[in-house]
C-alpha cells in the first residue's frame, strides 16, 4: 500500500476498550505487529483501570477502593495510541469509528472490548429512595464503598443478595459476598442477628450440576437461605421487600442489589448489540457474526462462557493467533473452546478454585501448577484463598502485559476427576 | 438417554427433560408437555410466544430471552409470567420442542 507521496501508508489496529481484554490484546499485538506497517490505537472513555475482582472484598475492608485502581495508559505499551474518550457509535460500512467529541478514526482491523457495566435503572424502584443507604450493588467502585461504611456500624437484619438477570459479570462473585458475609458478620459476633438470604433467578445456586451442589452445600452449611426461580420485577420501597414478575415477595433491611450487566451503549446506537447490548460472536473464532474485519472479546461478547476475567485472558490467546491469521489474509482457525478458570472465596480465609469450559462443568481434583501448586479443585483450601489474594499482583505485572501465564487457554482435563454418574 | 412416552410416542429427552430430536415435536405434542409444565390450556397468547420462539431458533439456534421475548414478541414481561409461571424462556422453549435457552452461565 503506497500513498502519492510514495510513502507506505500505516493500517489501523483500533482497539476500544482499555480493560483487561483491550489491554492484554494492545500489548500483544504491539509487540508482534511491525511498527512501520501498523498503528495501534486504544480508545477508552476513562482513565482509571480497575481490578474489578477486587470489588468484592471492599464491603468488608479487606481492601479499599485505592488498593484497586491504576491509570489505563500506564500498563498499555508506549507505542500504542492511547484515546481517552467515548464512543458514539462504528460504521461498519466506512469502517470507521465516531468519537464522542467528533473525531472519527478509522480502521483496517477492529477490536471491540467495551466491557460490560451494571445498570440499576433497569429494575423499577431500586434507584430511587434509598439507593445507598438501604439499598447496595457492589460491582461498581461507589457502590462498594458505600456498603462498606454500612456495614461498619450495622447491628443485624434482613440482608437480601439478589441477582436481576443473567448473565452477569462474574456469576459467582455474588455466592462469594454471601460466604464472606457469614464469615465478617461472624467475627464481628453479630452473625445471630444477620439473616442472610440469596435471591436469584436461576434454578440453583449455579448454573453447572456438580458446582451446584456443592456450592449449594456450602449455602445450606453456613446458614443462608435461598430463593430460586425468582425473577424481579420491582422493589417496593414503602414496604421494603422485592416483588418478582409471578408476586411472590422477599422482605429485606439491606437490599444487596446484582442489576442488570448490559454491554457499551455504542453498540445500540451502532445496531451492532443484542437486547442487552452484547455483540454476537463466533463462539470459537471470536470474530463478530456480521461483520467483516471485527473481532470481539470479553464482557462485550454474546458468548454463552462467564464474564470474568480469567475467560478475557484465555480468549485474549486464541483472538491473538486469529488477529494475526486475519490481518494476513488467512482464515482465522484458533478455536476458543470457552475455558474458564475462578477462585471462590468461601470465607475465613479459605476459597475453592473451578476450572471449565463450554462443553465441561467443573470437575473436582487438583489443578496442576508448577511452583505454587498444585491448588484443590472445586474443594475449600487455604492455598486457594492466597491464590485469589496473589492474583492481584499478577493481573497488574504479568497478565495485563500480555505475557505468558502457566495456564493455557485450552482447558486440560489433567488432574481432573470425572464426576461420578 | 432419557425417554418420556407422550401422545403414544416414545421420545427422547436431552439433560434438561427437553426434547432431544425437534423433528419429533408436534402441536399435541406440545400440549402434553405444557400439562406436565402445569399449563392446563394452551391458549392462542401462548401460542404466539411459542411460534415466536420456534421461529427465533430456526434462524439463529438459540432461543431468545425473556428480555427478547418482551421486546419482539408482542407480550409483556408480567404477562408472560402469567402465561408460563416461574420461567417463560425455559418453559416455552421446552413446551416448543427447543433446547433451554443458552443465555445464562
Amino acid at each position: 500500500m503506497r500513498t502519492v507521496e510514495g510513502k507506505r501508508s500505516m493500517r489501523q489496529m483500533l482497539i476500544l476498550g482499555g480493560g483487561t481484554a483491550g489491554t492484554i490484546m494492545a500489548n500483544k499485538l504491539a509487540r508482534e505487529l511491525g511498527k512501520k506497517d501498523w498503528r495501534i490505537t486504544v480508545v477508552d472513555a476513562t482513565e482509571e483501570h480497575y481490578y474489578q475482582p477486587g470489588f468484592l472484598f471492599v464491603p468488608f475492608g479487606t481492601y479499599q477502593i485505592r488498593d484497586l485502581v491504576r491509570p489505563r495508559h500506564q500498563y498499555i505499551r508506549e507505542r500504542v495510541r492511547f484515546i481517552h474518550s467515548a464512543i458514539d457509535r462504528i460504521d461498519p460500512e466506512t469502517k470507521s469509528v465516531f468519537l464522542a467529541g467528533g473525531e472519527t478514526l478509522t480502521y483496517d482491523c477492529l477490536i471491540i472490548a467495551t466491557g460490560a457495566e451494571i445498570h440499576p435503572e433497569q429494575i423499577e424502584g431500586l434507584v430511587d429512595e434509598g439507593w445507598g443507604k438501604t439499598k447496595f450493588d457492589f460491582y461498581a467502585p461507589r457502590g462498594a464503598e458505600l456498603l462498606a461504611g454500612f456495614f461498619k456500624s450495622w447491628q443485624g437484619g434482613r440482608l437480601v443478595v439478589s441477582i436481576a438477570e443473567m448473565p452477569i459479570k462474574c456469576p459467582v462473585a455474588p455466592l462469594e459476598f454471601l460466604f464472606l458475609a457469614d464469615a465478617y458478620f461472624s467475627e464481628r459476633g453479630i452473625r445471630d442477628k444477620v439473616d442472610l438470604h440469596f435471591v436469584t433467578p436461576l434454578s440453583g445456586a449455579f448454573t453447572k450440576a456438580t458446582c451446584n451442589r456443592v456450592l449449594g452445600d456450602f449455602l445450606v452449611r453456613k446458614g443462608i437461605k435461598v430463593t430460586p426461580d425468582f425473577a424481579i420485577s420491582r422493589v417496593d420501597n414503602a414496604e421494603k421487600k422485592i416483588v418478582s414478575w409471578d408476586d411472590t415477595e422477599v422482605p429485606y433491611d439491606v437490599l444487596v442489589s446484582v442489576p442488570t450487566n448490559m454491554g457499551d451503549a455504542a453498540m445500540a446506537r451502532s445496531g451492532m448489540g443484542d437486547e442487552l447490548n452484547f455483540v454476537p460472536t463466533d463462539k470459537h473464532t471470536l470474530k463478530a457474526q456480521q461483520y467483516e474485519d471485527i473481532f470481539v472479546i470479553g464482557d462485550a461478547t454474546n458468548l454463552p462462557s462467564s464474564k470474568a476475567g480469567s475467560v478475557a485472558h484465555f480468549q485474549s490467546e486464541i483472538l491473538f493467533k486469529n488477529v494475526l491469521q486475519h490481518v494476513e489474509g488467512r482464515t482465522p482457525r484458533a478455536r476458543f473452546d470457552g475455558h474458564a478458570n475462578c477462585f471462590v472465596e468461601s470465607g475465613f480465609g479459605k476459597a475453592l478454585l473451578i476450572d471449565f469450559n463450554y462443553e465441561t462443568e467443573p470437575l473436582a481434583g487438583d489443578f496442576p501448577l508448577p511452583v505454587i501448586g498444585p491448588f484443590r479443585l472445586l474443594k475449600e483450601s487455604r492455598v486457594n484463598h492466597w491464590g485469589k489474594l496473589g492474583f492481584r499482583w499478577v493481573y497488574w505485572n504479568i497478565l495485563l502485559r500480555g505475557m505468558e501465564l502457566p495456564v493455557g487457554a485450552d482447558m486440560s482435563m489433567s488432574g481432573k476427576k470425572q464426576a461420578a454418574a | 438417554m432419557a425417554t418420556l412416552t407422550l401422545c403414544g410416542k416414545e421420545l427422547v429427552v436431552d439433560a434438561d427433560g427437553n426434547l432431544a430430536n425437534r423433528t419429533e415435536w408436534t402441536e399435541e405434542i406440545a400440549r402434553d408437555l405444557a400439562a406436565q409444565e402445569g399449563i392446563a390450556e394452551l391458549t392462542p397468547q401462548h401460542w404466539a410466544v411459542i411460534n415466536f420462539m420456534r421461529s427465533v431458533f430456526m434462524k439463529e439456534g438459540d432461543s431468545p430471552s425473556i428480555r427478547r421475548l418482551t421486546k419482539e414478541s408482542g407480550v409483556d414481561t408480567k404477562t408472560l409470567y402469567q402465561l408460563f409461571p416461574k420461567g417463560p424462556a425455559k418453559k416455552a422453549a421446552r413446551i416448543g420442542g427447543l433446547p433451554k435457552p443458552k443465555g445464562c452461565i
